[in-house]
């Protein structure tokens, strides 16, 4: 489990996007989640990480290791310094988007992963951690 | 990173050997639309056999080409979709329906000949 | 198979008891003086265990036959251990008695309660027998007790280990059970759904079709519900993202086996099925699948005609 330590990846332009997937993809698999979950963990970072070069310009990726109650898995924090969202709720909602996509970012995100929580302040910036456990 | 596109009789073949960036993408997406112009090629076969990720933003894209070349009379097949690949996609709520599918490189030219031929004898082909 | 799996289990977790006490020359002569009571009564002595064997309502999935048939062999497995102090042979059959038994309900009490019944059956006959010279019931109990403990120990392990190995064998069944993707012509899978689905299985459903419509190249998928009992909200979703995911990877999906009941509930609780090709039976369902694939074989018989 040497592999298993924390990433950091800085995202400012569109290569980052791929860059930080390809890291989660990376610690997801040293984890030992299934093939599957790989690829729910990378598009959920790809979709994430998006909306931070769309919204905020620029922030920061960060995977790691995280352990509960015997459980194992991956742990995503996305930070920005960005405008923030003004209505949370909303953005949460399918098809809901200011930035001219299909608006599925953060709802998206959230059904790929086990856990998602998201926190935000217009002018302060957001951030969203989000988990996905090892199956048992 | 750009991405090889092949004329095969009428047919224009893009095969996307690895991750894309949203500008390689938007780049495929011009180039294709410029060769379609010069070639009057009647279908396009997008291969993503390579891609082990398709967020919203490569949907998009590839629903993007799909729609544009319809409007220049060629038909758009996406080949290649994994299953890890489908399960997310669908997950993440895309399931671009008004786009064709198919298995491979080959089950695709054949589904681009089959429209063809249904086109034609519907007479509304051109 | 199963044979094999069970040598190996047995050296890999040995029955453990506790031995008996280095009491030397005189617990053996006392112990073989206890073997030849118990064999004189044992018509008698069995009779009553199996009685009590009734009467505490244990066993109660098995006749009465059966269990005099299986108390008589106990009995004489249980007196050979106490005169070889070898278990071998009385864990062997108690392994072979709980397979035997454990698919029919007998539980873990029910196993320990008769081993316990025995036991006292048996002290019962030895006080009965020694009760004027009480200082030979004491070095004989002595002698019995110990055996009796390591024979209760033995059966009690015997089963529960036998069933825990028929649970994770019937684990191993159902989860190859419950997926499996069928081949019946190229070009067409079908999977055959049977049980309760939860969100779980239906992933694993889901992801098991789809590595089968990759590596079949599979351009048709039948899904039949017939024996599904009940399709929630999360299952419908499931399925429905199951079609769509086919659909990704250039497979059309029909559902067979969806009942009136459950088409209606489903629709009332809000699940969109336009985009579920839904054909009423298993027959049908495969009928419609061979018509999709109708243009490919005129292919193949072309491609068959240019090769010859």
């Amino acid at each position: 489990m040497a592999a298993a330590a924390e990433v950091r990846v800085e995202i400012a332009s569109d290569a980052d996007v791929v860059a930080a997937r390809q890291a989660g993809r990376r610690l997801a698999e040293a984890l030992g989640l299934g093939t599957t979950d790989l690829t729910l963990v990378a598009t959920a970072i790809s979709e994430i990480a998006r909306n931070i070069t769309a919204y905020a310009g620029s922030g920061e990726i960060v995977v790691r290791p995280v352990e509960l109650n015997g459980a194992h898995g991956l742990e995503v924090v996305a930070r920005d310094a960005g405008p923030g969202i003004a209505d949370v709720e909303r953005a949460l909602q399918d098809g809901y988007t200011t930035g001219g996509g299909l608006g599925l970012g953060l709802p998206g995100a959230r059904r790929l992963m086990d856990e998602f929580e998201i926190v935000s302040q217009p002018g302060v910036g957001t951030t969203v951690t989000m988990t996905k456990w090892v199956s048992t | 990173m750009s991405v090889p596109i092949l004329k095969q009789g009428k047919v224009l073949i893009a095969s996307i050997q690895t991750a894309l960036t949203d500008t390689d993408m938007l780049r495929l997406q011009d180039e294709l639309m410029a060769q379609i112009g010069r070639s009057r090629s009647r279908g396009v076969v997008v291969d993503v056999t390579a891609l082990d990720v398709m967020d919203s933003f490569v949907s998009r894209s590839l629903r993007g080409i799909a729609h544009m070349t319809r409007l220049r009379g060629a038909e758009t097949v996406i080949v290649g979709i994994q299953p890890e690949v489908a399960f997310a996609m669908v997950q993440l709520g895309i399931s671009m329906e008004d786009v064709h599918t198919a298995l491979d490189l080959e089950e695709g030219l054949a589904l681009l000949e089959s429209l063809g031929g249904e086109a034609e004898r519907g007479g509304g082909g051109g | 198979m199963a044979e094999r799996r069970r040598a190996t289990r047995r050296r890999a977790r040995p029955v453990v008891v506790p031995s008996e006490g280095p009491t030397g020359e005189s617990n053996a002569s006392l112990l073989r003086e206890l073997v030849a009571h118990l064999r004189r009564n044992r018509t008698q002595l069995r009779e009553t265990w199996a009685r009590r064997i009734t009467d505490a309502q244990l066993l109660t999935a098995m006749t009465a036959e059966e269990i005099f048939a299986e108390a008589t062999s106990v009995y004489d497995n249980y007196i050979e251990v106490l005169e070889t102090g070898s278990v071998e042979a009385l864990q062997d059959y108690a392994r072979n008695l709980s397979e035997r038994i454990i698919p029919r309900g007998v539980e873990t009490d029910e196993v320990l309660g008769i081993v316990l019944l025995l036991r006292d059956v048996l002290a019962r006959s030895l006080f009965e027998k020694y009760q004027s010279d009480f200082d030979l019931l004491n070095r004989v109990l002595d002698a019995y007790e110990p055996a009796a403990n390591r024979i209760a120990n033995t059966v009690g392990v015997s089963f529960v280990q036998e069933r825990e190995r028929i649970i994770r064998q019937q684990q191993e069944a159902i989860r190859d059970l419950s997926t499996p993707v069928l081949q019946v012509r190229e070009r067409l899978l079908i999977l055959p759904i049977i049980g309760a689905i939860d969100s779980q299985r239906a992933r694993q459903l889901t992801e098991q079709l789809l590595r089968g419509i990759r590596t079949n190249r599979a351009k048709v998928v039948v899904i039949d519900i017939t024996g599904v009992p009940t399709i929630d909200q999360t299952v419908a979703n499931h399925i429905v993202q199951t079609v769509e995911a086919s659909r990704l990877m250039g497979a059309s999906v029909i559902i067979t086996g969806l009942s009136a009941e459950i088409a209606q509930t489903l629709v009332t609780i809000g699940v969109d099925l336009s985009k579920v090709n839904a054909v009423g039976d298993l027959q049908g369902g495969i009928e419609e699948a061979e018509r999709l694939l109708g243009y490919e074989v005129t292919v193949r018989s072309e491609d068959a005609a240019r090769h010859t």
